[in-house]
């Protein structure tokens, strides 16, 4: 039974990280763009949140809703001003850019917030769970990993069933050719980017509430949510989320057999898919 | 007025100048036909109309507007449609996501639909759902064709349609341009297929070099004079 219940929380787990991989996966998706700052974009939006709520006082599901437009915003800017600027036939811009945004938003936050934990307050919620059987389930996992199917399959609306997902698809296909439909594809890629922060500020909302988190924290939630994309298969969003319950069993058995081991598994389970899946499991991108 | 019309075009690829001095003007409900060699200029020229290539503003204009140095999105809104080289369509895209794609810019009220457009080419509406590299070449043209009418140009611009075609392919797909012309637009072909050119176009220009070397109707030019406007060199010599 112990082993049943490692697993669902693995599981769980693995909402989380598929969060947190969504926007990244999204935006490499279609534009080729690694954006090493997303986990540090993630880690603002979990100060917007925690802001929101200790001014106003209120819930942090309803202090996401108010934060929403202001990342979209965010996303849209920084796309739009600065890594469109980065984006050709060279993949080094992109990478060092947006590693420098890394380091300015950790530095950033540290001179606003110091360097102290800090918690988004959930209440009750936070330690609620309901009995499966003999099983006891987290209403917080449960909920993150409800959130992430719900934001994968309305991403998947977006880019399969709309207009707009067709001039994303399109633009990701062939710039040039696009730009002869009337499609600007320094438009398309930043809508892009902010529809990748409204995922990113979902997912500083369960960031915020399941874990303590600092400005310095950004950098290893990325670690995961690039292991997710990749042994997903590029572009593929339901493979992001297979990924991220991949290494998210992983990490919790191993933390079942050893506490030590518990990153160390998470690593180890995503070499080995790497290994035997070089293009990941599920790829949607031919390069 | 002419629809749009071309002076003293200069066109770069870099330092590399591609084309010198082109002059080309095409009318309401013409069809003009560029015929060239490889490298003559002609990819280059139809680039440049489309805003894929950047030039002096004031070097092509439509409907007596500058328009020389828009870029790509603003010159389709004006309603100038390219079918690019090797058709160029979205892989990621159904056939008729390709299609729809054409109208993303929808302008006013739409002369073509997809109605209109499988009409035109009866076979896409039987592969409407499959990956547009499923098809064959021949039904990939007609899709790139069927994209550009969608956004409802009054300029075409056709680039080597005939391009690794079989002739009868080729043949069908030139006969419907009745059609397409009497939905309002006219029309510019890049062919290599001279034949096949000179019987679509009401004005034939040739280039050579990155140059106009004749122009002229059909009627009024001998095959001697297309011959050396093409390669340099007479039929004789």
């Amino acid at each position: 039974m112990i082993w049943l219940e490692t697993l669902i929380q693995g599981i769980l787990l693995g909402g989380l990280y598929a969060l947190f991989a969504a926007g990244l996966s999204l935006v490499f998706g279609i534009m080729r763009l690694v954006n090493l700052a997303h986990g540090d974009l993630i880690v603002v939006g979990a100060y917007m949140i925690l802001i929101i709520v200790s001014i106003l006082g209120i819930n942090p599901f309803v202090a996401t809703f108010i934060a929403a437009p202001g990342m979209f915003a965010l996303g849209w800017l920084l796309q739009r001003f600065v890594l469109n600027r980065t984006l050709g036939d060279d993949i080094l811009p992109p990478l060092l850019v947006t590693f420098g945004l890394s380091i300015a938003l950790q530095n950033a936050l540290l001179e606003g917030f110091s360097a102290d934990s800090q918690r988004i307050n959930a209440g009750a919620l936070e330690t609620a769970s309901i009995p499966v059987g003999s099983l006891s389930i987290g209403i917080m996992p449960l909920l993150t990993f409800a959130t992430a199917i719900l934001v994968i399959f309305g991403l998947n609306q977006i880019i399969f069933r709309t207009a707009l997902g067709r001039a994303f698809r399109a633009t990701s296909d062939d710039p040039i050719t696009a730009s002869l439909m009337g499609i600007r594809p320094s438009s398309v890629f930043a809508i892009v980017t902010g529809l990748a922060m409204l995922v990113a500020i979902i997912a500083a909302l369960y960031l915020g509430m399941r874990a303590s988190f600092d400005p310095s924290i950004g950098p290893v939630r990325l670690i995961y949510a690039f292991e997710a994309v990749i042994i997903g298969g590029l572009g593929s969003l339901w493979g992001t989320l297979l990924g991220g319950i991949i290494i998210g069993v992983a990490q919790t058995f191993g933390a079942a057999i050893n506490p030590e081991w518990q990153i160390l598994a998470g690593h180890l389970a995503f070499l080995a898919v790497l290994l035997l899946r070089p293009r990941g499991l599920l790829p949607r991108a031919v390069d | 007025m002419s629809l749009l019309s071309i002076q003293s075009l200069d066109a770069f690829y870099g330092d590399f100048q591609a084309l010198f001095a082109v002059n080309v003007a095409l009318n309401h409900g013409e069809t003009v036909a560029i015929i060239g060699a490889n490298g003559a200029g002609k990819t280059t020229l139809l680039r440049s109309i489309a805003g894929v290539l950047k030039n002096a503003h004031g070097s092509i204009s439509h409907n007596g507007e500058a328009i020389g140095a828009l870029s790509a999105d603003a010159v389709l809104a004006r309603g100038i449609a390219m079918v690019p080289e090797g058709r160029k369509l979205f892989s990621s895209l159904t056939v008729e996501e390709n299609l729809l794609i054409g109208a993303y810019a929808q302008r006013s009220e739409p002369e073509w639909t997809l109605e209109k457009i499988y009409d035109l080419f009866p076979v896409l509406a039987e592969k409407r759902h499959d990956a547009s590299t499923m098809l064959s070449g021949g039904q990939q043209q007609m899709v790139a064709i069927g994209r550009a009418l969608m956004s409802n140009p009054d300029v075409l611009l056709c680039d080597e349609i005939s391009l690794g075609l079989a002739p009868v392919i080729v043949k069908k797909i030139y006969s419907e341009f009745p059609k397409i012309k009497s939905a309002g637009a006219s029309v510019i072909v890049v062919e290599q297929d001279i034949t096949q050119a000179v019987t679509v176009a009401d004005t034939v220009y040739c280039m050579m070099e990155g140059g106009v070397t004749l122009s002229g109707k059909p009627s009024d030019l001998t095959k001697d004079q297309i011959h050396r406007a093409y390669f340099g060199v007479g039929v004789d010599e």
